[in-house]
């Protein structure tokens, strides 16, 4: 028995000691940091309580970012999920070679967020303007990611590419686990693939949705290795009368205040997103009590 | 007569299908096909039609050897950084957290393994960002107390990729872990079976489908990163891993498209011959990781 509890502690030690050098302790000094004047040169920090959070209420740099990351959060979460719901339609379906196009449509999502981001800059600025100039097209001359109403936009569109594989896998899992027999009674009984999908499909995948809603969801939010290599934030704008960088994610922000030898104002804004991505765990797991409970 | 035309209207909505299909497939592959041609390009060819076909194929082997040769990156080097630290974190990752797991499991009505295991899994809500920057800081001066360099090395980057891997690996194999019959291991007890080989070699090889799907979750993690490895391993370190690399090299030749086209293509390249060859396991492991 004493054995057993030396094994039990020495099977422990490794994981549980590094992740508390390397989460632990890095947490409880960022949530303190935040409380602070440190700016990464002078060696000495001084505490000054909330100071650092009521100076981002009034931060247009920092509400904007907050306000376009919401946006795109939202526009991402409806993009990635239509499409990725169509296409796991589609990879379900009879059509020929499905199992080859179903490993194509996740090929972007193994392609890292640096990456690809250069690849679609080259794109959405070289190649869609070029063929807008030689062909005329007017809205296609100047490039979506130049334009602030548009580079928004853009970005989920990339996002869309890269995630929709991914979470058509999600889907199509949940498809899959749907007696087949269910579906064919109701076509027995005339039932056209619409009505199927929407009255049967729809339904049976609830669980499969809150999945996908959620992942995209904390992925959006936190948003930070595409919109580095795509955009840098760029291009400029103004909000509240300030310049501030149309397409700069809360991430972003964060990222360009730390640059800056903010550091203490960079923890306090990466805490708000810290608030608010526990916010949304907390609902899902809410959600997810309620499910078991009606099952 | 009848039968033909019946055919063809059943037919007719499966070849809409088709047609969606192949042309969904077809604006998915763009993006790739763009970056293959071009890297095939010369800067000036790039500038005057991007979408043409290369004049030379054979340019794409200069446009390689020129980033090969090119003094401001070290791009094999990279290459094999980024192979050693993600096959060394995966090796760390999985073996230390189904240890953890295994003995979380079977103390599982135990507060501290309740605790234990309840912290883990909260702390999948941490975002990198809240504290990326204490973390170096924290790194640096960990690194003088104990005499070893954390920040730059391999070493100090695997230590990172541990902490902030294990949540979810400790999480999936905690699952999985709970539907191993005990049976088995009180079996081997009264045979005389000490307690860490019970694990190594009664229960680890029983493990071998989830620890797939944790190494296909984390690798494919590790290998794209840029924060962690741009903040521990500096920008510009002697060991550097591919995306940081792939930034470093973009911001030198600022727009210069055959150059940072053909980066991507290598950076690219060796993900999609893994994929073909594990793409059955790739798919199963995003799966199940996702869905648990």
């Amino acid at each position: 028995m004493k054995q057993r509890s030396v094994v039990n502690t020495l099977f422990l030690v490794p994981v549980v000691f590094t992740f508390v050098m390397i989460i632990i302790v890095p947490f409880s000094l960022g949530i303190y940091y935040s409380l602070t004047d440190w700016n990464g040169v002078s060696p000495i920090i001084n505490f000054v309580g909330f100071k650092n959070f009521s100076k981002l209420s009034s931060a247009p740099d920092f509400i904007h970012s907050f306000m376009i990351t919401i946006g795109y959060t939202v526009i991402n979460v409806i993009l990635v999920n239509v499409v990725s719901f169509i296409l796991s339609l589609i990879v379900t379906s009879k059509v020929k070679f499905r199992n080859f196009y179903r490993a194509g449509f996740f090929v972007p999502y193994l392609i890292g967020g640096i990456v690809l981001g250069y690849i679609w800059q080259f794109i959405l600025n070289n190649i869609l303007v070029s063929l807008g100039t030689a062909y005329s097209i007017e809205f296609l001359r100047v490039s979506f990611l130049s334009k602030p109403e548009s580079v928004i936009w853009a970005m989920s569109a990339v996002n869309t590419w890269q995630f929709a594989g991914y979470i058509m896998l999600i889907y199509v899992a949940a498809i899959q686990s749907i007696p087949k027999s269910l579906m064919e009674a109701a076509s027995v009984d005339g039932a056209g693939f619409v009505r199927n999908v929407f009255h049967i499909l729809i339904p049976m995948m609830a669980n499969a949705f809150t999945i996908s809603l959620f992942l995209t969801l904390t992925y959006s939010f936190k948003q930070f290795d595409m919109n580095l290599t795509l955009t840098n934030g760029g291009p400029a704008t103004r909000f509240m009368e300030l310049p501030v960088k149309a397409s700069q994610l809360l991430a972003m922000n964060i990222f360009d205040t730390a640059t800056a030898n903010k550091m203490a104002e960079a923890q306090a804004k990466a805490v708000v997103l810290f608030v608010v991505l526990v916010v949304v765990a907390l609902i899902q797991v809410s959600i997810n009590k309620k499910k078991e409970v009606e099952m | 007569m009848r039968k033909n035309t019946l055919s063809l209207k059943r037919r007719a909505p499966m070849l809409m299908l088709e047609a969606l299909t192949i042309f969904l497939f077809i604006i998915f592959m763009i993006p790739f096909a763009m970056v293959v041609l071009n890297s095939a390009k010369t800067s000036r060819e790039i500038i005057v039609n991007a979408v043409a076909l290369p004049e030379n194929w054979g340019q794409l082997g200069n446009n390689i050897s020129r980033i090969f040769n090119n003094p401001t990156v070290d791009y094999l080097g990279a290459f094999g950084d980024s192979v050693i630290i993600t096959v060394v974190s995966l090796l760390v990752i999985v073996t230390f957290s189904s240890m953890a797991a295994w003995v979380l499991v079977r103390n599982e009505r135990k507060l501290w393994s309740i605790l234990i295991f309840m912290v883990f899994v909260a702390a999948m809500v941490i975002p990198f960002q809240v504290l990326m920057y204490p973390l170096v800081r924290w790194l640096r001066i960990l690194g003088n107390v104990i005499h070893l360099r954390l920040l730059g090395t391999v070493g100090g980057i695997v230590f990172a990729y541990l902490g902030f891997g294990s949540s979810l690996s400790i999480f999936i194999f905690h699952g999985f872990i709970k539907n191993i019959p005990y049976e088995l291991e009180e079996a081997a007890t009264i045979d005389g079976c000490s307690h860490p080989r019970i694990f190594f070699s009664i229960v680890f090889p029983l493990l071998k489908p989830i620890i797939v799907t944790v190494m296909i979750l984390n690798g494919i993690w590790i290998w794209n990163d840029y924060l962690l490895p741009y903040l521990v391993l500096g920008s510009n370190g002697a060991v550097q891993t591919l995306p940081v690399a792939v930034t470093a090299f973009a911001g030198a030749y600022l727009k210069q498209w055959d150059l940072i086209l053909t980066s991507t293509l290598l950076a690219i390249v060796p993900v999609i011959i893994l994929y073909l060859f594990a793409q059955r396991y790739i798919i199963k492991g995003m799966v199940e990781g996702s869905i648990k």
